[in-house]
């Protein structure tokens, strides 16, 4: 670590702040002194500790969410530096400097860097993003799920609703209602399940409303930044050959 | 309509017939290269021989390009590119998709205007329209703007099958992505090179025949 000894003294931050949730944002500098492993969201704790900014002014300290602060929630998604990424996985030695922190505006902003990730979740409701096993008597065991899809499947699995792949997405915006790649890759994951599997046409269907699948225009930006390492864009194109399939059996009507 | 339904048959329209009639386009044009002067008339006397020819036209050309085209522009609209932020291969395609539809979609309506709709008022005959190209490909500012509409249409043909591929999950894993990627580059690199060496071919003297016509046309616009 003789490198980070020889590190300038402080670290400057750019960020964009917004009082509320109708307000205009606005930007504020803090500097910050440097210390060995900082990330992003201790930078912001010790802002909320002494909220004075790069003036020297005396502000209100800004708000941010976060939670596991180990890169499994989701909570603390925020643009820095450009990229849609998680702030307690953003470690200042890795980064460019000055440090540009803004809100994921792809979503509504609460206060700061705080959004209201709410359409995340009513999207794993819309597309049914769970198995029904409840009934009023034991169903008993499910069938058994292939160990090789089982392994594939996991990786599925491991998204955190975060949101970076929708803040990625050029089309999910304002213009367009698009579900966005996390809940279509959820939907994968699901009908893969040997019991899910047994309500997968629900799931597509959901994925053929207005907003559906269709929004997809194959930028793959959401591959690329998606922090888990999830294979979205092939979770993509599977559900268009399901969807697709899908659609002529309906036609067919088999 | 819902989404999903007039997606995909924009998706299909831009394939079949759009993306079959702008393959046919390039080979009567390579006549031009092939054949001369006789060898392009024959081409397009061959094409206006078939039966049917105004349906065909309707059905296979103008009602699928005026959907593909009108909806294709609202596709665009929608999109909000984001280059600026992810400065990759994929996005970089993505957002040309959207571009070269747009010079596309201003393309054809010119070229359509300074030679179908010159036939169908009765301007020029279908065997002038090889002097009518001449003289338009003979003006170096007008030479220009064809390869620009030309270059845009072979990209947004080439990587269109690309993305119908996807999108209709023939094309699932990153694998098959790729290789349709190349395939995809290499269908660019020769409808454009076919498209290119006909047009260039058509400013050959031998295709000066109908010039006066032409010009009297040209005077008309
Ligand atoms: C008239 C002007 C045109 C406009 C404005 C236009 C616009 C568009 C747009 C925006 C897309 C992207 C759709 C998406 O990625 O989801 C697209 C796709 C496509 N276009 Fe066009 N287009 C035009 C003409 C053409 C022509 C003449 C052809 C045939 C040579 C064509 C073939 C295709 C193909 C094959 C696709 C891919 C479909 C898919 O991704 O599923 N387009 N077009
Ligand atoms: S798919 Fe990846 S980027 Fe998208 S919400 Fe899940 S974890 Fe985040
Ligand atoms: S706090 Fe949970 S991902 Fe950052």
């Amino acid at each position: 670590m003789a490198e980070t000894a020889t590190a300038p003294k402080n670290v400057k931050f750019i960020i964009t702040r917004q009082d509320d949730p109708q307000s205009s944002s606005y930007v504020e500098e803090f500097e910050l002194p440097y210390r060995p492993g900082m990330n992003v969201i201790s930078a912001l704790m010790e802002i909320q500790r002494n909220p004075v900014n790069a003036k020297g002014d005396s502000t209100v300290p800004v708000c941010w969410d976060s939670n596991c602060l180990e890169e499994v929630c989701g909570a603390c998604s925020m643009v820095i530096n450009g990229k849609p990424r998680q702030a307690c996985a953003a470690l200042i030695d890795n980064l460019e400097q000055p440090v540009r922190i803004e809100p994921m505006k792809t979503f509504p902003v609460v206060r700061d860097l705080v959004i209201d990730r709410t359409r995340m979740f009513n999207a794993l409701k819309r597309v049914k993003a769970w198995i029904p096993i409840d009934g009023t008597y034991d169903l008993g065991p499910g069938p058994r799920m292939p160990e090789k899809k089982r392994q594939w499947a996991y990786e599925l699995s491991k998204c955190m609703t975060c949101g970076v792949c929708l803040e990625a997405c050029p089309n999910v915006n304002e213009k367009t209602d698009f579900i966005g790649p996390a809940a279509i890759s959820q939907v994968r994951l699901f009908n893969a399940h040997p019991t899910g599997e047994m309500n997968a046409d629900e799931r597509l269907d959901a994925l053929m409303e207005d907003g559906g699948i269709d929004g997809c225009g194959n930028s793959q930006n959401c591959v690329r930044a998606c922090p888990k390492g999830i294979p979205l864009t092939t979770s993509i194109a599977e559900i268009n050959k399901q969807t697709t399939k899908h659609m002529f059996k309906r036609w067919l009507g088999v | 309509m819902k989404g999903f339904y007039s997606r995909k048959i924009h998706s299909l329209l831009g394939v079949i017939p759009l993306g079959a009639f702008f393959i046919e386009h390039m080979m009567t044009n390579f006549a031009a290269v092939e054949g001369g002067a006789s060898g392009f008339t024959d081409s397009v006397i061959w094409l206006n021989s078939l039966p049917l020819v105004f349906f065909l036209e309707l059905f296979g050309i103008w009602l699928p390009l005026l959907y593909h085209g009108v909806y294709g522009l609202y596709i665009a609209y929608q999109s909000k590119p984001n280059l600026n932020r992810f400065n990759i291969e994929r996005n970089w395609r993505y957002t040309l998709q959207r571009i070269t539809g747009i010079i596309t979609f201003v393309f054809i309506i010119w070229h359509l205007f300074q030679t179908r709709v010159q036939v169908a008022v009765g301007s020029v005959e279908h065997e002038e329209l090889g002097g009518l190209m001449h003289d338009i490909v003979t003006s170096p500012l007008m030479l220009t703007l064809y390869i620009i509409g030309i270059v845009a249409a072979c990209f947004h043909f080439s990587n269109g099958l690309w993305s119908f591929l996807i999108s209709w999950g023939i094309t699932v894993g990153p694998r098959s992505q790729r290789v349709s990627s190349y395939l995809c580059l290499g269908i660019f690199v020769l409808v454009t090179f076919m498209f290119l060496i006909s047009l260039v071919t058509f400013r050959d003297a031998e295709f000066q025949t109908a010039a006066s016509i032409a010009q009297s046309i040209k005077s008309f616009i």
